[in-house]
């Protein structure tokens, strides 16, 4: 690579600084503003709430694994699925990948920072009181009269199960203020980010050459403007029902119950778009770069994500189909909800059209961006059964929903975001990672993922409804539970061989070079890792590939473009 | 690697650096309004279901003078704007305060309306939906006056202690974006509530 530096010239960076005393290094790490250390810090963040989310998942699959078992309290059992729910979609999935888009965003577009970078602080430290604040309520939760007790009321939280009546003490006040927080944090972070791309962008950046993630995670933040603040509003005036005497959510006082459904699936849907845009993000960097090709269809895949965006913000309804609403309404959301996976199914044939034809080189994150593509299409297909309206009717509410659900989470965006790990750890931590166990983590993890959520389809169609603390023998589920919980057991081992494989190798592993991939993006084009600054002279660029042009300036892309 | 040999073609240049505190301004607008909007469909959704207590139509009156004052301080902060772009701290200064003033006329117009509500006219945030609705969007609206008031009067001391200078318009222009906003939001909120949902 050192040639491939050297063409590099005003770009090169000068070698880093010694260690400092390590005091010294936390107080950095605290009052830092760069936009590298608050996306790793967002990053180390989520994998340690992924860890005790995952923790919870695993007390429940224990508790499920045969009938009868009594392995927790079915109190402590409610708690689970609430805090698993909650803290893997706001504390895990949310801050990941504004860390990955903090991290990344401005190092693509050839910037120095972010546009806000002491707002960023802000969002970030905003974000982890959120979760403290969440977290703390396992010995606060009760307020007064308790040993403290977590929030048991589902992640999305149902009215009239919130009120005061039904939730007495103080676990769903620690709910409603954690996420009340976190999404304070998380609008200044979409603002950010949002803001850097559209005025950040180094001479050249066109917004016809942005890398596809910058793009992506343009219309993530926009996104996250628009959905996010609706559950602020609906947490405001939940906050006013429980503590004011307000009645908004109060069916006795005229209120409305199912005008909370709308509200928090209004925030609720789009949501899951939020995370798996940022996952296409991933995909549309990694799987060019293993290819060896550009991406096919660039103008295309920006358009169907827009569009993704757009109708993601009008389906939201089909998370309601059971509570009874006119045929008209039931029409529109199953339309709209078929009509989201016309632009998914074209960034599908994208990717296999980028790949198609390539040269493709199978490391690890490779290999996840594969079973990315296959995982993700399944969710998607068993995502079109769902929204009919006749079938929601008899699954709604069964493990079905939840194994499809888990299939675009787990199947879809951990996998890609397992890929960003292995893709760009080399440049956040300037070492290599250990490809023999990159590919162990991910042959565990795709037979533990297959196992656990394959068949979990199955118990939901045979009317294993979610929720349920325990099952009577005898309806046929118990082999399937079974299976589902052993499936568990490979994805902890994968898990723990992943943990184990960055920690090992940010120690002991290979220096990496700048550019271990020989990719195409910006952030390639500077040390691994990136000094504060940078880059030492602002990148002009010609091409959505910037750093070919250098290395190829006799074949430059920007005189095909 | 063979040397370059081609022409490199000029760069074209997006979006400048300082449009940033202006953009960065319309996404929190845009979350702000998102906010707004729930609010507004929970009060059109609940207008006329009250169970009990006194209807729209008995105890609200149009707040006229409240609402030429608020949208009036919209025209005193462009001209405060102006005076800062041209370097005319002291006339700044005095548009500011101005605006100021208006901002806290309607707000203290407010806060006479509700005690009026409140304590003749039996009505509060639990006394019925109507209450419920009419409070919690009226109050979300005040509580971002509250907030614009402030950083409005952050920006007085600073004036008066002679730091704001003429390289600030920028900034200020971005402050003002806000305050706009919320004048903005008082349309929407003053005909939904007022004349709308009466």
């Amino acid at each position: 690579m050192a040639e491939a530096e050297s063409v590099l010239g005003p770009l090169a960076v000068p070698a880093r600084e010694g260690a400092k005393p390590f005091f010294d290094q936390v107080h950095d790490w605290i009052v830092t503003v760069d936009h590298k250390r608050l996306g790793i810090m967002y990053i180390v963040y989520a994998l340690v709430f992924l860890v005790i989310g995952g923790i919870e998942a695993t007390i429940m699959r224990i508790q499920l694994a045969i009938p009868h078992n009594h392995f927790v309290s079915p109190q402590v059992f409610n708690q689970m699925f609430t805090m698993h729910g909650t803290t893997m979609i706001f504390f895990v999935a949310m801050p990941v990948m504004f860390g990955f888009a903090n991290y990344l965003a401005p190092l693509m577009i050839g910037a120095r920072d972010m546009a806000f970078p002491r707002l960023n602080a802000f969002s970030f430290w905003m974000s982890a009181l959120g979760g403290i604040i969440l977290y703390f309520s396992f010995l606060g939760g009760s307020g007064l009269y308790g040993a403290g007790s977590a929030p048991d009321v589902g992640w999305f939280a149902y009215a009239p199960l919130t009120s005061q009546a039904f939730s007495p003490g103080h676990s769903t006040d620690y709910w409603i203020i954690g996420l009340l927080v976190s999404g304070v944090g998380s609008i200044g972070t979409a603002l950010n980010i949002a803001t850097t791309i559209l005025c950040m962008r180094c001479p050249g950046m066109t917004v016809g050459r942005m890398p596809l993630f910058t793009w992506l995670n343009l219309v993530m933040s926009g996104l996250v403007l628009v959905v996010v603040s609706p559950l602020t509003a609906a947490q405001i005036m939940l906050l006013l029902d429980r503590y004011l005497g307000a009645h908004f959510f109060d069916t006795q006082a005229g209120g409305s119950a199912v005008i909370w459904m709308h509200f928090f699936w209004i925030f609720g849907h789009p949501e899951v778009y939020v995370l798996i845009i940022p996952a296409f993000a991933f995909i549309s960097e990694i799987v060019p770069v293993f290819s060896r090709k550009p991406i096919f269809g660039y103008s295309i895949m920006v358009a169907a994500t827009v569009t993704i965006g757009f109708i993601s913000l009008g389906v939201w309804a089909h998370h309601m189909f059971t509570i009874g609403m006119t045929s008209y309404g039931n029409a529109f959301f199953v339309a709209s909800t078929m009509a989201i996976s016309v632009p998914t199914g074209i960034k599908i044939f994208n990717w296999l059209g980028t790949m198609w034809g390539g040269k493709i080189v199978f490391k690890t994150p490779m290999l996840f961006c594969i079973g990315f593509l296959f995982q993700f299409l399944i969710a998607g297909l068993t995502g079109i059964m769902l929204s009919a309206a006749p079938f929601n009717w008899q699954l709604s509410g069964s493990y079905f929903v939840i194994a499809h659900f888990h299939y675009v989470i787990v199947g879809g965006i951990l996998f890609a975001l397992f890929a960003a790990f292995y893709y760009w750890f080399p440049k956040m931590s300037g070492k290599m990672y250990d490809e023999t166990l990159g590919k162990w983590h991910f042959w565990l993890f795709v037979i533990g993922f297959h196992l656990t959520f394959d068949f979990m389809h199955i118990p939901g169609i045979l009317g294993m409804p979610r929720r349920i603390y325990t099952y009577e023998p005898g309806r046929g589920w118990e082999i399937w539970n079974l299976i589902i919980s052993i499936g568990v057991v490979f994805q902890i081992l994968g898990t723990l061989l992943f943990v184990l494989n960055l920690v090992w190798s940010y120690f002991k592993g290979k220096t990496a070079s700048n550019d271990p991939w020989d990719a195409w993006t910006l952030e390639w084009a500077t040390a691994s890792p990136p000094p504060e600054y940078n880059f030492a002279t602002i990148p002009e660029v010609r091409s959505r590939r910037p750093l070919w042009d250098l290395k190829h300036p006799e074949d430059p892309d920007w005189k095909y473009e | 690697m063979a040397a370059t040999t081609i022409a490199l073609p000029p760069v074209e240049m997006p979006l400048p650096h300082e449009y940033r505190g202006r953009v960065g301004m319309w996404c929190l607008i845009i979350a702000e309004s998102a906010i707004f909007t729930i609010f507004v469909v929970a009060y059109l959704y609940y207008a006329g279901k009250s169970l009990s207590g006194p209807t729209p139509a008995e105890v609200l009156h149009v707040p006229w003078f409240n609402s030429v004052c608020l949208f009036g301080s919209s025209f005193t902060i462009v001209m405060a704007e102006r005076a800062i772009a041209r370097g005319k701290t002291r006339l700044f200064g005095i548009w500011w305060l101005l605006t100021i003033t208006l901002g806290a006329i309607f707000i203290l117009g407010t806060a006479r309306e509700w005690y009026h509500l409140i304590f003749d006219d039996g009505l509060t945030i639990s006394s019925s939906l109507f209450g419920t609705t009419f409070y919690s969007l009226v109050g979300l609206h005040a509580s971002h006056v509250i907030i614009g008031l402030t950083g409005l009067s952050t920006i007085m001391i600073f004036t008066a202690l002679g730091f704001v200078k003429q390289e600030h318009a920028p900034k200020i222009e971005v402050f003002a974006m806000y305050w706009h906003f919320v004048d903005a939001v008082w349309v929407v909120v003053l005909t939904v509530v007022y004349f709308v949902a009466r």
